[in-house]
């Protein structure tokens, strides 16, 4: 338990750790009690659907009745920032989960045996490198079709390889270590050796990476729902209210500035959820870093 | 005295880029029961390969091509056939039966863990039965004691807890525990077994002499200092009480004073476990201390084995004499045998000592020769003779 201390105390150490879970603090805050927060209207059935106040085009100013205005088509963008927080979760834990899953099986079945088996896992994964990550997931949800669970699906799809490289690279690493060779000398299988003592010592690299790459995610996420590839119209997600706001970055001529909150209050969303994580995988980095003295 | 481990004909090559390297060659060995066997040799000879091939752990690319290793197991009587062995076999004999100290103290112990999870984890493998035996007689102290009203409360787990140990320690893999061992809530039903693992392992820890031996298991290898690690790693390969404890340089990489109690610690457990020891050192001083019989090797093959004061008293390949010729004395100058190890991709031909050898004769360079009996329990491999 002295460990648990021990990184509890470093997190607190650094400003910059500190910031990083203020932020991400806040941001579970938002999600968490979003109901309370940006209250969904009466009769609303689906709470992840922005609510909208008419149907005309032209953004509004902020207002009593919307604080922060609302976006072309009337929607407002408190409620769908605030719900949006939500979607931003959803996206980058699960596919940062599941991502990191298949890297661990078979970036240390690769790692571990070897040989053939290395050489197959690996070529597919040069396979999937080889494309450009982006437009990729571009192609894979224009296959499938726009949905959020597509963006998933494409996300999951472009970034499993890069884990798989990684825990690869480290297992083969630890492989050669004499403790390795010592467990196998006591009589204990490959599965627990992956797991008891392989996987334990080659982990922290990818947890850091785990955690810098849920800000990438929810980043990429958002570019694909600026470009209409995302969730369905309406549904309350970050990228979308960019997307929305993008025929008004720049206002009417003599007043380019009019409708700035548009783009820019889920702009400063994304920026300060990819921001936190950021902040907090350096910070994972700095505690998991086993040369770093402890006590 | 009864053979533990006949190895004959025993090769090992490596299929490298650059060709194929015999570490070892053509290689007969017995190991008696209850004897320390030593192993000298220059590195890359062959000596720690021998151990390795003797556990089935030789590294890739290395293959064992050809040879056998027989085992007589004490408790069945039976003899094995250690590289017919299917792996599973094997592994319950690897740490069980047969049991390896490494080099580097400090390498072989996983820095993620306590030493004591890591000694407990050899009792977990091996020792399943006796776990769930104790377990099984805790709980069933606890269902007779517990009274009151979280007794009563806990009564039904325990019940439970009962029936499962009660399976572990009948069966050698029961079904019921090692599927809930898997899933993450009920695992915790079986925490009894790793407290009973705790518990030998403390016990294990005050065999090899180490103070306070609870506070030292809940530390973590970087905590301890090279010999209380080496201390902890002979705990761990002496955990199951084997019968054959293969310990590869134990001492080279620790100071003299902690060399000289770990020799004494290996003469004690000998005595006291009765098990057979094979000692890999290059340290003729070392061997001298410890063993009961020593064998040289050279290039991947053997070139004497005798007791030890014979081999000492009367050495006979020229390979040893000028190993012994070559020890620093004080007041002598050192003396050095000529030319290099031979290149294991390309050995000489015949005897592979003969390029270095003073009394090299022509049919060194053709043949090699045959282990031979010169006196009792005296063996060489070489032409003089």
């Amino acid at each position: 338990m002295t460990d648990w201390k021990f990184m509890a105390r470093q997190l607190v150490k650094n400003p910059l750790s500190l910031a990083g879970i203020i932020i991400i603090a806040i941001f579970v805050v938002l999600a968490i009690f979003a109901p309370l927060i940006a209250p969904p209207p009466e009769g609303h059935l689906n709470h992840y659907m922005i609510p909208r106040d008419g149907y005309s085009a032209t953004p509004q100013l902020p207002s009593e009745e919307h604080i922060f205005g609302t976006t072309e088509g009337q929607y407002d963008i408190f409620y769908g920032v605030i719900w949006g927080t939500r979607s931003a979760f959803h996206v980058g834990l699960v596919v940062i989960g599941i991502v990191v899953a298949i890297g661990i099986v078979l970036g240390s079945l690769a790692g571990y045996f070897g040989g053939v088996i290395d050489e197959i896992i690996m070529r597919i994964t040069d396979i999937f490198l080889a494309f450009p990550a982006l437009i990729l997931a571009m192609a894979i949800v224009a296959a499938i079709g726009p949905s959020l669970r597509s963006v998933m699906i494409a996300l999951t799809v472009v970034s499993w390889p890069s884990y798989a490289r990684l825990i690869r690279g480290d297992i083969l690493q630890v492989r050669e270590e004499d403790y390795i060779e010592a467990s196998r000398g006591i009589g204990a299988s490959n599965f627990r050796i992956i797991m008891r003592h392989a996987l334990p010592n080659a982990i922290y690299p990818t947890l850091v990476m785990a955690s810098l790459d849920i800000g990438a995610v929810v980043l990429a996420a958002a570019a694909l729902s600026f470009l209409g590839l995302g969730a369905p119209e309406g549904y309350a997600d970050w990228g979308q209210l960019t997307s929305f706001a993008r025929n008004w970055i720049v206002g009417p001529s003599g007043d380019p500035l009019r409708h700035w909150y548009a783009v820019t209050i889920p702009g400063l969303f994304i920026l300060f959820f990819v921001l936190g994580w950021n902040l907090l995988g350096d910070a994972f980095r700095d505690i998991l870093d086993p040369r770093l003295a402890r006590r | 005295m009864e053979d533990l481990i006949k190895i004959r004909g025993l090769s090992v090559r490596f299929h490298t880029y650059e060709g194929i390297v015999h570490a070892i060659e053509d290689l007969d060995l017995d190991i008696r029961q209850g004897e320390t066997l030593g192993i000298v040799g220059e590195t890359g000879s062959g000596k720690s390969m021998t151990a390795l091939a003797i556990l089935r752990l030789i590294p890739y690319p290395g293959r064992i091509e050809s040879g056998s290793i027989a085992f007589c197991d004490r408790d069945s009587g039976g003899e094995l056939e250690l590289l017919k062995l299917r792996e599973d076999r094997m592994r319950a004999i690897r740490g069980n039966k047969i049991s390896m100290v490494f080099q580097e103290p400090g390498a072989a112990l996983n820095p993620v863990y306590t030493i004591g999870d890591q000694i407990s984890e050899v009792f977990l493998l091996h020792r399943r039965q006796e776990l769930g035996r104790q377990a099984k007689q805790r709980v069933d102290g606890l269902l007779s004691d517990g009274n009151g009203l979280a007794a009563s409360l806990k009564r039904p787990f325990w019940h439970w807890q009962r029936r499962l140990y009660e399976k572990i320690a009948q069966e050698s893999n029961p079904f019921e525990p090692r599927f809930l061992s898997h899933l993450p809530l009920f695992r915790r039903l079986l925490w009894r077994l790793t407290d009973e693992a705790k518990l030998l392992t403390v016990d294990m820890l005050k065999d090899v002499e180490i103070p306070d031996p609870a506070r030292v298991a809940i530390h973590y290898p970087h905590e301890l200092s090279g010999g209380m690690k080496q201390r902890a790693v002979i705990a761990m390969a002496l955990a199951c009480s084997p019968e054959l404890l293969i310990a590869d340089e134990p001492t080279t990489s620790l100071d003299v004073t902690i060399q000289a109690q770990m020799l004494e610690l290996f003469r004690r457990i000998k005595v006291e476990k009765g098990a057979s020891v094979l000692f890999i050192t290059h340290n003729l001083g070392v061997a001298s201390e410890v063993c009961d019989r020593v064998s040289v090797m050279y290039a991947g093959r053997l070139c004497e084995v005798a007791s030890v004061e014979e081999l000492f008293l009367h050495p006979s390949h020229p390979y040893t004499k000028a190993l012994l010729d070559s020890v620093p004395m004080p007041g002598k100058e050192l003396r050095t045998i000529p030319g290099a190890l031979a290149d294991p991709l390309n050995p000489p031909s015949g005897c592979r000592f003969h390029p270095r050898c003073p009394n090299a004769m022509p049919v060194c360079q053709q043949e090699r020769a045959k282990l031979k009996e010169i006196s009792k329990d005296h063996m060489v491999a070489c032409h003089l003779f």
